[in-house]
């Protein structure tokens, strides 16, 4: 099972002092967050894309090539990619680049993105938002899989005798997470290829991702790529930790209270009820995360969010030392326990590649993704 | 056979509220219908209890436990009645934001008799130029009768034009009675999946 961080890369006020960082500062700082998380012994770092203040990360794999020179275990990934909104073909060419770069270390998730205005920025119809996201999808795999592709669909020009280089690391193109946080439609997609599929449950009451995990398990195995628990399964998480739970919760109310996202909504009492959030001691957040589990089944990639709504840097540094130090080894010792040896680790470059060796020598490897 | 469910929204602010007494007079007087083919459960939303809930949903996106419940109901129900208050010549804002969070599809098909109160007559026609158009915007089937109560309608019978609140409330409610009874029972919900196959082949240049 793999542990890491995901950041939105906001450029938010500290409601504690009035400070806003300048995006120079915010963009040292998500790579500052990088370098500790591996540090720390967490697996994979991931950023957000996002085209509009105040979110700086418009060029993950620019930022995340720069990462991957200056760590050496770390899993490069994003949260999300826009596939609805970035041509495919610079999609497969940038990540296969970085792919190299950072000799395998490389992932990406497939969003759609919550940012209607987006879609004309790039020349994109909004109402077309999951028809974009299924048929850039099919041309990135195809793209990835075959060295010379013809291809015409309804959203780009038609490619032909087209070759997108350079060609993924030993033939192995970066795994994929399928990421939506209300779409059976995405659900439906990560099964028909076998991807991952990531449910950023931070929001949200869990009932809801219940239901999508479900159905994304059920029909993973429906298209032959193993059984339901053998489906990849990526979760969010939310966290903010002192030694005195008392002392988490004074300190992070004011952050909470002004949240972006839901803040002037609900108490932060109300919302750690009913969605991830977890402030408290590393016990608490242990303990809430193992229930993930129970609610979930077993899974490959806990993120957690430890970055935003105007947490000063040095904040989010001591955050993930308690997460390395505290809570990440536990829980990796507790997800182990009781795990079933059928249910997959976490992918990564190695076991991919270790996967595409062992089925070539049995001659079918699993037909998927190819339009039928 | 189970018992009908019938479901009253109340959008009435003060204790006691008019708006929740319109609502308990026509839930009972429908019961009091139903009651001659079917047992019937009846069940009163009051969204003033509900009212941090709904505006927290607003900012968050999703609903918390109470208010999940009670949309629950509505969604389940086999006929509601929904009553408002008139503010400022239309349904006050809380009873518009509890059907602003309810999904969409909720009411489509469903009966829905539709009431309100208001300090003077001459605000009832709120109910044909705003609450009628908003359930047809929801695919409700709503009654013919709406059921509009001024201060002075409590105290007084009809008069030569006009039937009184109480004519008026059971001729409304028997509307509402007969459309249940008559509504096909509903499908039990599935999570319809559009294969994989077919999203792709319908992106077919």
């Amino acid at each position: 099972m793999q542990f890491g961080i995901f950041t939105v890369g906001d450029v938010t006020t500290d409601p504690t002092t009035g400070r806003t960082p300048s995006e120079h500062e915010r963009i040292k700082a998500m790579v500052a967050i990088a370098l500790k998380a591996e540090e720390v012994g967490l697996d994979v770092f991931a950023t957000g894309e996002h085209h509009n203040p105040p979110f700086v990360p418009s060029s993950p794999t620019t930022m995340l090539g720069y990462i991957a020179a200056r760590t050496e275990r770390l899993i490069l990934s994003t949260s999300t990619t826009l596939i609805t909104t970035n041509d495919p073909v610079k999609i497969a060419e940038d990540f296969a680049m970085l792919q190299h770069l950072a000799g395998g270390r490389v992932d990406l998730m497939l969003g759609r993105g919550n940012t209607g205005p987006v879609y004309p920025w790039f020349g994109k119809d909004i109402r077309q938002g999951i028809p974009l996201a299924i048929e850039n999808y099919a041309l990135l795999h195809e793209l990835w899989r075959k060295d010379v592709v013809d291809w015409e669909g309804r959203f780009r020009t038609p490619l032909q005798s087209f070759t997108s280089t350079p060609r993924p690391l030993d033939g192995v193109p970066p795994f994929v997470w399928h990421g939506s946080i209300r779409s059976p439609e995405i659900a439906e997609q990560a099964a028909y290829y076998g991807d991952g599929f990531f449910a950023n449950n931070i929001f949200w009451p869990k009932e809801h991702f219940v239901r999508l995990i479900e159905l994304y398990r059920q029909r993973f195995a429906h298209y032959g790529h193993g059984t339901p628990e053998q489906a990849v399964v990526g979760l969010g998480g939310q966290v903010f930790m002192r030694k005195n739970s008392q002392d988490a919760v004074r300190e992070f109310r004011p952050y909470f209270d002004n949240a972006p996202v839901y803040g002037h909504g609900p108490s932060l009492e109300e919302f750690t009820d009913q969605t991830p959030l977890t402030v408290g001691s590393p016990q608490e957040v242990i303990d809430k995360t193992l229930t993930f589990r129970d609610s979930f089944g077993d899974y490959q990639r806990q993120l957690f969010l430890m970055d935003h709504a105007g947490l000063p840097l040095k904040t989010v540094l001591e955050q993930l030392d308690i997460l390395g130090e505290e809570v990440v080894p536990v829980l990796r010792r507790e997800f182990a326990a009781g795990r079933p040896s059928e249910v997959p680790d976490g992918p990564t470059h190695g076991a991919l590649v270790a996967r595409r060796d062992a089925e070539a020598g049995e001659g079918s490897p699993v037909p998927a993704g190819s339009p039928a | 056979m189970k018992p009908l469910k019938l479901v009253a929204v109340s959008a009435g602010l003060s204790q006691p509220s008019s708006t929740r007494l319109l609502a308990d007079r026509l839930a009972e007087a429908a019961r009091r219908h139903l009651a001659e083919e079917r047992a019937t459960e009846v069940r009163v939303v009051e969204l003033r209890d509900l009212a941090t809930d709904i505006a927290n949903t607003m900012v968050t996106g999703f609903p918390g436990a109470a208010l999940r419940e009670a949309i629950e109901a509505v969604t389940e129900a086999d006929g509601v009645i929904a009553v408002t208050p008139i503010f400022t010549a239309s349904y006050s804002g809380l009873f518009k934001s509890f059907f602003d969070v309810i999904d969409n599809t909720a009411l489509a098909g469903k009966p829905v008799l539709i009431a309100a109160t208001g300090g003077t007559a001459r605000h009832s026609l709120a109910l044909e130029h705003a609450l009628r158009p908003l359930f047809a915007y929801l695919r409700a089937i709503v009654v013919p009768t709406a059921v509009y109560a001024a201060s002075e309608d409590w105290g007084t019978g009809g008069d030569d034009r006009t039937e009184g609140l109480a004519v008026r409330i059971s001729r409304a409610a028997e509307e509402l009675a007969d459309l249940v009874l008559r509504r096909p029972a509903a499908a039990e919900p599935i999570d319809a999946v559009i294969p994989f196959a077919q999203q792709l082949a319908a992106l077919r240049p």
